[in-house]
């Protein structure tokens, strides 16, 4: 079954001078975890005001549940969870209060849905006293989960729930994800981080309003037409710069401690000819090896295509 | 029901822990009654003459020592003549000018008649009106004494005489207390309601609570009451604050009239108060421009309400502005019931207004806030 649809969505902004989304179409199956991948300024938050009926969209239809966001917004409101990119609980209210709130207005209590963020409030629970307002980004971060989840909603739309928090609280966020996915829920993600899209079970790659690619992240990877192959040498700017004047290259970025590259031509000789290039421009201890593409590096093909 | 209910917990929650709103509700307005009607006293006392008596008589000082016994006056120096004491002026050490002529005892008998000469230093525009309206009184006062000394009065007079006596109602003393403390409160009330509750909404906009809110199954009326109702107690709690601790204990001003009508018409009129903060609230997107509109709307209402100039001397464009300011009925209501002990059929048109700013303003308000946009 299909948990969210949309089809042809667009929304523009000051009167139709800013195009945010145009023309987006994908769905979410019960109990996926789909991500929605993109840089910042792509539209990724326009679309999940959308499907939490926040804002309404200037063409296109939608759905959560089988039910449109523009006419049934009051019965969607009721099924879904939200979580915007930015807090936005009560920082003057403590942790419990700020739960028992968000549990009441949805007529429901705490103790009756503890059973689903139990995994998650135990690490709140030491501290349950304090303002939201007080908690650190990570802590912060757990009770909007804990709170978009009181109501046991079918949807959870997380909008960039890792954004500013540390590697270590991001990947706990991620296992909470996935335990949550085993309840049954569907979870929808944005994230600016490449490196998270592995971790979703679909993932739609976005880039200024427009889907460029919806697939499994396995898939999307496969579907890399070209042999990318990541070189190093002692002098990484450098490198960079001759990278790009170089013929026989086709596209370079820089990627961690090597840049990843692709040739023009596929012969295999192609390797040698560069790593002369590249011994002509005085570069020491070069290493030139191929490696399996990632999610980041299909994002910049797709969008450079 | 059991939503509100805990929208309302959570908004006092909310109020009660705000280090800075508490004393903001509370504390301020006491302060500002305290103060205010000191500042916004009308009797003019202390006004600087410079009198320049060039005739050194028994009568000029006859009229000077009347002038100074009246406590009004505070004499700032005597001059040799009229150049010497218009420095004074100059010198913003001296309001008035009071010339007496060489001769005036001599001519005031002889002749019966004599003339005196008064400069009004006229930048204080109050100070100087005031000031030479009481200097003619004495004036008039001692010329009265004098005529009595010389002209025998006949038992009847032969010329008929109409004396008008005036009796103050309502503030048998005068005091302008009674007037300024119940307007100041009812402005007080308004600012209240009008700020707290336009800076309340825009501070969950502003933090993003609101979108939290807006994906709930929360109804616009439970969200919209959630935040009327605790201003609304509030606003009663600090009028009777107000009216009893700091008009009765403090000022002696007890109410004439009804209490019952008198908190009847609060109720409304801070309806009619929240309804324009909770309209200012879905126009405004920050505090900032919250606090911007609504302190150009109070301006224009405080200025235009009658707190502190006559509504009926305004030109007429200008009295027909008063009539939009929801303030101006409101002191008026005020002074109506406290001072006057008017009753509901003398404030029904009143009601019946004041009905129409809380539908409307509300009206408008609740059509303007959506929770999709």
């Amino acid at each position: 079954m299909k948990n969210v649809v949309l089809n042809n969505i667009s929304k523009t902004y000051d009167n139709g001078m800013v195009q945010a989304v145009s023309d987006v179409s994908f769905h979410v199956n019960q109990g996926e975890l789909f991500g929605l991948i993109g840089p910042d300024g792509a539209g990724k938050t326009s679309i999940f005001r959308i499907l939490t009926t926040l804002l309404l969209p200037d063409g296109g239809s939608a759905s959560v549940n089988g039910l449109d966001v523009v006419e049934n917004y009051k019965t969607i409101r009721k099924n879904v969870g939200y979580m915007p990119g930015k807090f936005s609980l009560y920082q003057d209210l403590t942790v419990q209060e700020n739960l028992n709130f968000f549990a009441t207005i949805f007529n429901t209590s705490v103790k009756e849905n503890y059973d689903l963020i139990k995994d998650i409030y135990v690490q709140l629970e030491p501290f349950k006293d304090r303002r939201a307002g007080k908690l650190s980004g990570g802590m912060k971060q757990k009770l909007a989960l804990c709170c978009a989840l009181i109501h046991r909603p079918t949807v959870l739309f997380l909008d960039e729930p890792t954004t500013g928090v540390d590697v270590v609280s991001r990947k706990e966020f991620w296992d909470m994800l996935k335990r949550l996915k085993q309840q049954g829920i569907t979870i929808l993600v944005s994230t600016p981080y490449m490196d998270e899209a592995t971790l979703c079970e679909r993932i739609a790659l976005i880039q200024t309003g427009s889907i460029m690619s919806i697939d499994t992240p396995e898939n999307i990877i496969t579907q890399f037409p070209e042999n990318l192959f990541a070189v190093r040498s002692d002098n990484m700017g450098n490198l960079l710069h001759d990278l790009k004047k170089a013929k026989i290259i086709k596209s370079c970025n820089a990627f961690g401690a090597y840049h990843h590259v692709t040739f023009r031509d596929v012969s295999p000789e192609v390797k040698e000819k560069l790593i002369r290039v590249l011994e002509e421009k005085k570069h020491t201890n070069i290493e030139l090896k191929p490696v399996t593409p990632t999610i980041e590096d299909c994002f910049i093909y797709l969008m450079e295509k | 029901m059991r939503t509100l209910k805990f929208l309302l917990r959570k908004e006092f929650k909310q109020i009660f822990r705000n280090k800075a709103l508490l004393p903001m509700l509370f504390v301020v307005p006491i302060m500002q009654l305290l103060i205010l009607p000191l500042a916004a006293d009308y009797e003019v006392k202390n006004i600087n003459i410079t009198i320049v008596d060039q005739d050194h008589s028994a009568y000029s000082q006859k009229l000077i020592s009347k002038i100074m016994a009246s406590g009004y006056f505070r004499l700032a120096s005597y001059a040799t003549g009229f150049n010497d004491a218009f420095d004074d002026v100059e010198n913003d050490r001296s309001d008035l000018i009071l010339e007496i002529p060489q001769g005036f005892e001599r001519n005031l008998i002889r002749e019966n008649e004599q003339q005196l000469y008064m400069a009004v230093n006229a930048i204080n525009g109050v100070k100087a009106n005031l000031g030479g309206t009481y200097l003619n009184r004495i004036i008039a006062d001692y010329n009265a004494d004098v005529r009595l000394e010389w002209v025998q009065m006949s038992k009847f007079n032969r010329l008929p005489t109409i004396e008008i006596v005036s009796s103050n109602w309502f503030n048998p003393t005068m005091n302008y207390r009674f007037y300024m403390v119940p307007g100041i409160l009812a402005l007080l009330v308004t600012m209240i309601g009008a700020y707290m509750c336009a800076l309340n909404i825009v501070k969950e906009k502003e933090k993003g609570t609101i979108e939290q809110i807006n994906v709930t199954p929360i109804k616009k009326y439970q969200f919209i009451l959630g935040k009327l109702i605790p201003f609304w107690v509030i606003g009663i709690v600090v009028f009777t604050m107000g009216l009893f601790g700091i008009g009765w204990l403090v000022y002696g001003i007890a109410p004439i009239g009804s209490l019952l009508l008198l908190y009847a018409y609060l109720s409304v009129y801070l309806i009619a108060v929240l309804g324009l903060g909770l309209l200012i609230s879905t126009y405004a997107e920050t505090q900032q421009q919250a606090m911007s509109i609504a302190f150009f709307f109070m301006m224009i209402f405080i200025l235009m309400s009658g707190l502190f100039t006559s509504i009926d001397g305004m030109p007429e464009w200008a009295y027909i502005m008063t009539k939009f300011s929801p303030i101006t009925y409101f002191i008026e209501v005020m002074r109506m019931i406290v001072l006057k002990g008017s009753a509901f059929s003398d404030i029904k048109s009143h009601f019946l207004i004041m009905v129409g700013f809380a539908v409307s303003l509300n009206g408008w308000a609740i059509y303007n806030y959506k929770k999709t946009s």
